[in-house]
């Protein structure tokens, strides 16, 4: 098994005619992802190197059978495809788009817990579960199949981390990426939860970052409902106060959200903190070589 | 993006919130004629971005045009620091107000709880500190209502809260008021805080806000053309030519200047910079996908701060092709003064034939780490103290 992604998706892409779009739709299906259809208003009927594309996502999943969103349309219209999407009963959707502005996710956040979709970012370089289906920007070559659940605020130093596994002979059931933005369709918590009931995730490390409380929530969530070991990394320690660090909600707001606090929370309920990507990597080798 | 204070009343004043009469002046000379127009005793308060302004000496009243002059000549030009030592920033505005008459400071605030992931309204009839020391003093006086954001704050509730609150009895329907319209700017403006702290009753029984903290979301100023207009470069030098430049860049205060890709790696760079030993200079994110021009972008605006006497490149392709990233340095020694060492540590996509690129350049001072860790201890040796 795997979570978010995996054999079963059939992808439907918003913004396959884009640059971007086309770039990472395509990569996906290369590497085995089910891409179905891609979503463009006005250019329903065209094709994108052989995949369909419709004037709305409704028709992609009547037609196609697409059950997974990805999308890649520019911010300001971003929410409205998220919308689209959910009301097209699409299960999940994964929003790779950076800078939707708040008072857009706030309401979009809402819609999708009471339809029952889960929804990945916005802001995030999407999942992948090795082997199976990769929905997103994240270069699958540095990941091989395995036993190992990631779940990320960054893209970047989640290949960091991933490659540090790899070369420890470790693999990855799967990566989730849940985005730098204050407000997130999935927060570490809920990826916690499906980690901990995928048969074939046996250790989850999580890698945080200034700003929020998300991962004082998880270290709290973790205490009561995770049985696996996890392994963290936060990163951010030498970040002032008051300033925005590359990712909109990484921001320590007054005292609030600041490393040391992160790293604290989850050593008081028994979660290793890697001082480093490559600390955190070895903790997790050594657990799960013990 | 963060509003100064009179530019947050013009938001509150265009949503109907009350606030006193003021103008804002650059001079001395501007500050005399405003005061002579409001009338006196008026307040002369400097507008900087951090709390603190009445105890840094930055808010006097003035009773007449000779205090009017001499407040203002002193507060202009002045630099202040905030309570956790941020700054200092130097006054170049002040808003003159006229003074107002105070029977209640209360507190108000919509702030955006990512936690819940709603707007939450916080209201307290102990005003004029800071919300943490009213936690501290008295937790019951803070009254706290999230507000779904699918509904929207109604009056009815707003009563409640102020009732709730303890808000003087004759007054409640007034900070009621406010509070929806306050929610209502917080709204339109895609505010994600604003805090009113006075919010005041007035001898008159009147409810004004006394001072405004808006901070409003840099994503959505795309629709805001008018809070854009108002946005005001960056003081520090290379902040603002980063800024120019389209990079994310934080500066900070060490000698060693840093580059990553990715904001997570970026500030792991840091991080790992200071565990060896070192003090970063700056927080930069050459982004997703880096291209050469990025990069020498970069390298110039790192290598600007007098500052820096060593760089580290930390760069762990996924969509970034190492091979671009060499190319953007070997054009940077080309372009940019290149006078102190480089530390490159290339990992991930294309990242062998970068570093063959890079060796058939033979680049003074150019230095190739394998490891992270390896990097950052080698960039604190070469960066010295």
């Amino acid at each position: 098994m795997s979570i978010i992604v995996g054999t079963d998706t059939k992808l439907v892409v918003s913004g396959l005619t884009g640059r971007e779009g086309s770039f990472h739709g395509l990569r996906n299906r290369d590497y085995g992802t089910d891409l179905v259809a891609g979503v463009t208003p006005k250019k329903g009927g065209q094709e994108v190197d052989g995949v369909p594309i419709f004037d709305t996502v409704a028709e992609a999943v009547t037609e196609a059978g697409a059950n997974t969103s990805m999308v890649f349309v520019p911010a300001r219209f971003a929410a409205a495809s998220i919308n689209e999407a959910i009301d097209a009963g699409i299960g999940t959707v994964i929003a790779i788009t950076e800078g939707i502005p708040v008072h857009d996710m706030l309401p979009t956040y809402w819609k999708a817990r009471e339809a029952g979709v889960r929804m990945i970012g916005p802001n995030c370089p999407g999942a992948l579960s090795p082997g199976k289906a990769n929905v997103g920007i994240i270069p699958a070559q540095f990941f091989s199949q395995g036993s190992i659940g990631v779940v990320s605020k960054s893209g970047t130093l989640t290949y960091q981390i991933g490659n540090e596994l790899k070369q420890a002979g470790l693999g990855n059931s799967s990566i989730v990426g849940i985005g730098g933005d204050p407000i997130v369709g999935s927060d570490f918590i809920d990826i916690l939860e499906l980690y901990e009931s995928d048969p074939e995730t046996e250790l989850i490390v999580l890698v945080g970052e200034i700003g929020g409380d998300a991962e004082e929530r998880a270290a709290d969530y973790i205490a009561e409902h995770v049985t696996k070991p996890v392994v963290a990394y936060i990163a951010g320690f030498t970040a002032p106060p008051g300033k925005q660090m590359g990712h909109a909600g990484a921001i320590i707001s007054g005292s609030s959200g600041t490393a040391e606090a992160k790293k604290k929370a989850f050593e008081a309920k028994g979660v290793q903190v890697g001082r480093s990507p490559s600390e955190a990597a070895a903790i997790a080798a050594s657990i799960v070589n013990s | 993006m963060d509003l100064l204070e009179y530019q947050g009343k013009q938001l509150f004043a265009g949503a109907g919130v009350a606030v006193p009469a003021g103008e804002p002046a650059a001079s001395v000379d501007e500050a005399v004629a405003a005061a002579e127009r409001i009338g006196f005793p008026c307040v002369i308060k400097a507008q900087v971005l951090i709390g603190g302004r009445g105890k840094a000496g930055g808010i006097k009243v003035a009773k007449d045009v000779e205090e009017a002059r001499t407040h203002a000549g002193a507060i202009l030009g002045m630099d202040i620091s905030g309570p956790r030592g941020e700054g200092p920033f130097r006054v170049h505005q002040v808003w003159v107000e006229e003074a107002s008459e105070i029977d209640a400071e209360y507190y108000a605030s919509v702030i955006l709880d990512r936690s819940a992931k709603m707007p939450l309204v916080i209201l307290s009839r102990m005003g004029g500190m800071n919300v943490e020391e009213i936690a501290e003093k008295d937790p019951g006086a803070l009254v706290r209502l999230h507000v779904d954001p699918l509904v929207g704050l109604t009056g009815d509730d707003a009563v409640a809260l102020a009732v709730d609150a303890g808000i003087d009895e004759d007054v409640v329907d007034g900070v009621a008021e406010t509070l929806v319209r306050l929610y209502v700017a917080f709204n339109h403006n895609d505010a994600t805080l604003i805090e009113v702290n006075p919010l005041i009753v007035t001898s008159h029984r009147r409810v004004v806000a006394l001072d405004a903290k808006v901070t409003i979301d840099g994503a959505a100023l795309f629709r805001h053309e008018e809070l854009a207009a108002i946005e005001d470069p960056p003081e520090d030098p290379q902040e603002r030519l980063a800024k120019e430049k389209g990079l994310t860049y934080v500066k900070l205060d060490g000698n060693v200047g840093i580059l990553g890709n990715g904001a997570g790696l970026c500030m792991s760079t840091l991080d790992v910079v200071a565990n060896a030993g070192g003090a970063p200079a700056n927080f930069l994110d050459a982004g997703g996908g880096s291209k050469a021009d990025a990069i020498v972008d970069a390298l110039e605006v790192i290598t600007s701060d007098p500052k820096v006497t060593a760089v580290l490149f930390n760069i762990f392709g996924g969509i970034t092709r190492g091979d671009e990233v060499a190319r953007g340095i070997i054009e940077a020694y080309e372009r940019v003064d290149m006078d102190v060492p480089l530390v490159v540590r290339l990992d991930g996509t294309n990242s062998e034939e970068g570093l063959q690129l890079l060796a058939e350049a033979n680049l003074d001072g150019l230095h190739n780490a394998k490891t992270m860790l390896g990097a950052a201890e080698q960039v604190v040796e070469l960066a010295g103290k």
